[in-house]
């Protein structure tokens, strides 16, 4: 084999990190496919949010025992919820209720894992992703998770489409506008728990938008958005590993870093709308006139 | 409180209802829209009959896309009806509200034939995919405004004419029974303005009744059956000699009108359009 090609796969040889393999993939694929809503419909605000609103969920579900998605799950419905009531039911903007749930809850988790004696370890953890300690039951819910929520986007690709696209024209078509904004909320809550285990909540934002954004540099298609989206995801996750295994860096910022990468390269290169193409036509165009 | 309306999951879950076709397409009775107090249509009443077109004018903040969302089911009046077929709108998927082009995102990556697709969503139903039939039906839409060429391309690459045909395109898909258009031909040249207005003479011969809103008179008067003179109340309604007076234009634009005496009376009406029409207006 050559020498270049083992030093890819032999991290991997490793159980942990055979596992941690798995678990990235999967975030790679399903968050960056939903991210492509995010990036379409600029929910990014409210998915960096909502990624922070799930800390005091996950904190409570560790303390009491439970699995971690449960607790994300439950505070990441309720505060997507809640958000919506707010902006809703006064005159507040709906980044400034956001931002007012945000920090709420964000301090009640920090306040609730301070209460803990490792707190330093633990906090760094979720902030920041422990995707090398996932175990193997994690893996499988991770797994389910990602499925179902593959399968909803799919179920429901048509309607999310004419969503994002013009949420008047869904009401002309008489669509449920509510229930569909409400689903993808949910499906934003899922994939920020499974985020979180790989990246953290400090980086889940990355997750959600940075392949997305890289992929709508490439294509003027939705389809194919979403599969260039999963395709960075996918490829950023397992490199990201391999970095983080080989040089000693830490994860889950190892792998936000090789999506940041992807995106800066397609930002300069991508053909008819990269800076480089844009300088072209530019130059082509002083040239002829 | 006037609020956005939305159709509820159980009405998804049924199909659309079918409308008695010996009813008025559109009947308008006694309609008034308040913001927070603040009046935006008041007591609007006309009713529509088949095939005819009409052009709405009137100001900017006259209350136009208040008026079409109305009508288009997607806002609750405060008071009054509106009848489609006789039946209120909110059950119907007949109606097709096309918007301003300014309030569309053009970078979205979705083709022609995909925003055309995107009429036959609540048709196709719940989990079900578009079949050829669909994508055929797409295809004869796309040939009758003319943009079937454009088919693969995304949307922001077309000119104004074209993407303002796409939607046409789409409300056909949609199988729509009554068109209405935001500002449809603002900001296109003519040839172009030509063309949609032979579609839309088109649709009205074959008995879809279509409403525009415009600022264009003169639009207004030479292709229109009927203009509606509007400033928040209904202040003229028939046909383009008879709405278009000055004492009512004077009435419905206030100071921006400017009567020149002479042997014909000219009109100068210098109100300033279109895309600065806010949601609430």
């Amino acid at each position: 084999m050559p020498e270049f090609l083992s030093w890819f796969i032999e991290p991997f040889a490793y159980p942990f990190m055979l596992r941690a393999l798995y678990a990235a993939l999967i975030v790679g694929v399903a968050t960056p496919v939903l991210g492509t809503y995010v990036v379409l419909r600029g929910m990014a605000f409210f998915g960096d949010a909502l990624a922070h609103i799930i800390l005091p969920g996950v904190v409570i579900a560790f303390l009491l025992g439970w699995p971690l998605v449960i607790g994300a799950l439950v505070i990441g419905i309720a505060a997507a919820l809640l958000i919506g009531a707010i902006s809703r039911h006064t005159d507040i903007k709906e980044d400034a209720a956001i931002g007012v749930v945000f920090a709420g809850a964000f301090a009640l988790g920090v306040a609730l894992i301070s209460t803990q004696r490792s707190y330093a370890v633990d906090l760094s953890h979720i902030l920041f992703g422990d995707v090398l300690g996932v175990a193997t039951s994690d893996l499988w819910m991770m797994a389910g998770i990602g499925f179902v929520v593959l399968v909803l986007i799919f179920a429901f690709y048509k309607e999310f489409l004419v969503l994002s696209f013009d949420p008047n024209l869904a009401a002309t078509l008489r669509l449920p506008v509510s229930f569909l904004h409400n689903l993808l909320l949910v499906l934003l809550a899922a994939v920020i728990v499974l985020s979180i285990q790989a990246v953290g909540v400090a980086l889940v934002l990355a997750m959600l938008v940075t392949p997305a954004s890289t992929a709508y540099m490439l294509t003027r298609r939705l389809p194919t958005m979403m599969l260039f989206s999963a395709g960075i995801g996918v490829v950023s996750s397992a490199l990201g590993l391999v970095f983080s295994f080989h040089w000693n860096i830490a994860s889950g910022p190892a792998i936000v870093l090789v999506e940041t990468v992807f995106f800066a390269i397609i930002f300069l290169l991508a053909p008819g709308r990269g800076l480089l193409a844009r300088w072209r036509l530019a130059h082509a165009r002083d040239a002829a006139s | 409180m006037p609020h956005e309306q939305q159709a509820n999951v159980q009405q998804f879950l049924q199909r659309p209802s079918v409308h008695a076709h010996d009813a008025e397409p559109l009947e308008v009775h006694k309609l008034s829209v308040r913001f927070n107090g603040v009046t935006a249509l008041e007591q609007i009443s006309f009713t529509l009959p088949a095939g005819t077109s009409a052009a709405v004018i009137g100001p900017n903040g006259a209350g136009k896309t208040t008026l079409f969302k109305v009508i288009a089911g997607t806002l609750s009046p405060s008071s009054g009806a509106v009848k489609v077929y006789g039946e209120q709108p909110g059950g119907h998927v007949c109606i097709a509200h096309v918007p301003q082009r300014s309030r569309v995102d053009w970078d979205f990556p979705a083709s022609v034939a995909d925003v055309v697709m995107m009429g036959r969503v609540r048709k196709l139903g719940l989990f079900r995919w578009p079949t050829r039939a669909d994508w055929n039906f797409v295809q004869a839409a796309m040939e009758q405004v003319d943009v079937d060429a454009l088919a693969g391309r995304q949307i922001g690459e077309l000119s104004g004419g074209q993407q303002q045909r796409v939607f046409l395109a789409q409300a056909l898909a949609q199988e729509a029974e009554l068109v209405l258009m935001d500002e449809p031909l603002t900001g296109l040249d003519l040839p172009s303005q030509e063309s949609i207005l032979a579609i839309l003479k088109d649709l009205k011969l074959r008995g879809t009744p279509v409403m525009i809103a415009t600022h264009d008179l003169n639009l207004a008067a030479e292709h229109f059956d009927r203009v509606l003179l509007l400033n928040r109340r209904l202040i003229a309604n028939g046909p383009p000699q008879e709405a278009l007076t000055p004492a009512k234009l004077m009435e419905g634009f206030g100071g921006h009108v400017q009567v020149l005496p002479g042997e014909q009376a000219a009109l100068m009406v210098t109100d300033t359009c279109c895309d600065g029409e806010d949601d609430n207006a």
